[in-house]
């Protein structure tokens, strides 16, 4: 079974952090995979920098630069993950927009991913009906999951589709908005979160964008499975370094 | 139809809408609708009226004498640079005005480069009293001063794009980022035959005015609807989707695309995406674009802000793909020379991207009975600051 579903299935609440590979430093990947595991952190999504993130804020477009300037790019990163598996047991998920695996062939993208042990992709800007005609066999031969977005208005119809083609986890965005554009809920997004939490969906879902502290991911894990944090996680790295992951997460989940 | 697209929003291969989820609603309200409004009585009314009494069309197709002296055939000028605001830019907005209002939207965006883009779109707000966001790049907004004055003046605010490169390609990913933090109240309206589907066939079908008035402008003139040769400059390819719509499917009609070669082609300082272009995605879209290995995007470079787009749009990808169009890429300095030369011969002075066509005669060869119709796409008013510097005026 894959380690994402096998995470989805336990009991409790789950927190997913996502990184920009490459940043701070270009060899900082496997230090911070470790380092979350050690934390205590369920699920991981590492992200493979683009030169023109259209669904980020600045937080991650800064870090997205830096990394490419670092030197990232996918040959490194698999270089930089070829030994994970001997270290930690984490499902890992590699999350970046669709051009550089494009040009990387999805076909060999894949199939290095399943080589390394990765469990599954979010290509943001790949559209889903495309997905499906075009590589949702190779995705399944590699063992790997391509895990889909809702957001505030998506209509009620196209997230039921979603929900019967997904596997693993619905990736939920929390509002209309760039990732790192908000640090608390308001009342329409707590609405729409009980709104897709009463259309008892198969899928799991995660909450992402807009969730930084203790209380944004109380509150999101009220409504689903688990949330992911990005942006906040990356500021923390830039002013703190890698060696305060531990602290940061126990902020979270204390 | 090979030169339409699909109902999926393809030409051929290219096109497409590869954009986050958080898009997926806008866009869907667009191309369920688009086609319908533009095809409804009142809107047809209310678009050519504008275009007429605003915009000042039809633009003449003028048969330019001594050219045609010098390049030994029928060279024709379609006068867009005599709209308002001085480019074809202002087909584009506003058919796309008319539709977003049409939508309900109250607060239009819009990407600029030049500002030729922004001030066509700061203006039909203006005329239609919406609100208006443009998103300019900080090093463009440095460059072109008397663009950002025009905008302000026109009551649009300008939001400076300080990510990546600062410049078109980033103000356009600011733009897109706006539409997804505002998806409700906000049209984007695109000044290309770029990004997301239905974009590039929407904008084409904007511009094809152009092609139209040149049917009837052509027969009127010469008996025929049908020149020999079409040429027209490209940077993302609007006017030139204007400029070829109507011909599409006649390949009796050669097309020819100018696209700029900055400083050359194997320089490191181009914009010449037919060469320089692999398949991948941009804005959206699929299409060729100028990319690393590893899939970033390359920032381009030509003297014509206008041209220095690192995609073409996924229209033009297919008609190179499949050998429709001719492509030609023009460096900077045939560009200024040419761009003195017509000012010479013709009394018109153009604008630095639209000297990247007339460039182009001295690589091609033509029979004297030859028709030649050029987009005149653009007035040189802007660029005159750079005609200033580079020849010592």
């Amino acid at each position: 079974m894959n380690r994402i579903d096998k995470k989805l299935n336990k009991e409790g609440k789950l927190l997913s952090i996502y990184f920009t590979a490459g940043y701070p430093s270009l060899n900082d990947t496997e230090e911070i995979i470790i380092k979350l595991e050690e934390s205590g952190v369920d699920m991981i999504e590492i992200g493979l920098p683009f030169s023109d993130p259209l669904a980020d804020g600045p937080t991650i477009q800064d870090s997205s630069t830096e990394a490419i300037k670092n030197g990232m790019n996918s040959k490194v990163l698999f270089d930089q993950l070829k030994n994970i598996r001997s270290k930690v047991s984490i499902p890992l998920i590699i999350m970046g927009y669709f051009n550089p695996i494009l040009q990387y062939g999805v076909k060999s993208f894949c199939e290095k991913c399943s080589e390394i042990g990765i469990d599954g992709l979010i290509i943001p800007d790949l559209p889903i009906n495309y997905f499906e005609t075009n590589y949702k066999s190779i995705f399944k031969d590699n063992g790997l999951h391509n895990m889909f977005l809702i957001a505030p208005q998506t209509s009620q119809e196209r997230i039921r589709y979603i929900d019967k083609i997904s596997n693993g986890f619905i990736y939920m965005v929390s509002s209309s908005s760039v990732t790192g554009s908000k640090n608390s809920f308001d009342s329409n997004q707590l609405a729409y979160f009980s709104d897709i939490k009463e259309m008892n969906l198969s899928s799991k879902r995660i909450i992402g964008f807009g969730v930084g502290n203790k209380e944004t991911y109380d509150i999101a894990v009220k409504y689903s499975k688990g949330a992911i944090i990005g942006s906040a996680f990356i500021k923390n790295l830039k002013l703190k370094g890698t060696n305060s992951i531990k602290e940061f997460i126990k902020s979270i989940r204390s | 139809m090979k030169y339409s697209i699909d109902k999926e929003g393809f030409y051929g291969s290219f096109g497409g809408a590869f954009v986050p989820e958080m898009l997926y609603p806008n866009l869907e309200e667009l191309e369920k609708n688009y086609n319908k409004i533009i095809a409804e009585e009142d809107f047809i009314i209310e678009y050519n009226s504008l275009l007429k009494d605003y915009v000042g069309r039809p633009t003449p197709l003028y048969f330019a004498e001594r050219m045609s002296e010098k390049y030994k055939c029928k060279v024709y000028l379609k006068r867009e640079d005599l709209c308002h605001t001085g480019a074809h830019k202002i087909n584009n907005t506003i058919g796309q005005i008319l539709l977003a209002k049409r939508l309900g939207k109250t607060r239009i965006i819009a990407e600029t480069g030049a500002g030729q883009h922004g001030v066509a779109t700061a203006t039909v707000c203006a005329l239609a009293g919406i609100e208006c966001v443009i998103y300019m790049g900080s090093v463009d907004i440095k460059r072109q001063a008397p663009n950002v004055a025009r905008m302000k003046m026109l009551g649009a605010s300008i939001i400076p794009a300080e990510s990546g490169s600062k410049t078109l390609k980033d103000a356009t990913n600011e733009a897109i980022r706006d539409w997804i933090n505002n998806p409700l109240t906000t049209h984007y309206i695109i000044g290309s035959v770029v990004g997301p589907h239905p974009y590039p066939d929407m904008v084409a079908k904007f511009q094809s005015i152009v092609s139209k008035e040149i049917k009837s402008q052509l027969f009127e003139k010469e008996g025929t609807e049908n020149p020999d040769y079409l040429i027209a400059n490209i940077g993302g390819g609007s006017n030139a989707a204007g400029l070829y719509y109507e011909y599409l499917e006649n390949e009796k009609v050669k097309i020819i695309s100018v696209e700029a070669a900055g400083k050359g082609v194997e320089s490191g300082k181009s914009a010449a995406t037919s060469v320089l272009g692999k398949v991948g995605i941009i804005h959206g879209s699929k299409t060729l674009l100028m990319q690393t290995t590893d899939g970033q995007i390359i920032e381009p470079y030509s003297i014509s802000a206008g041209l220095d787009y690192p995609g073409v749009g996924p229209l033009h990808a297919h008609l190179l793909e499949s050998k429709r169009a001719q492509f030609i890429s023009i460096t900077d300095e045939d560009a200024m020379e040419a761009g003195l030369e017509i000012s010479k011969l013709e009394g018109i002075i153009p604008a630095i991207e639209t000297a990247h066509a007339f460039a182009a005669f001295k690589y091609l060869e033509f029979k004297e009975d030859d028709i030649v119709v050029v987009n005149f796409s653009g007035r040189g008013d802007k660029d005159l600051n750079t005609y200033i510097e580079y020849f010592d005026l």
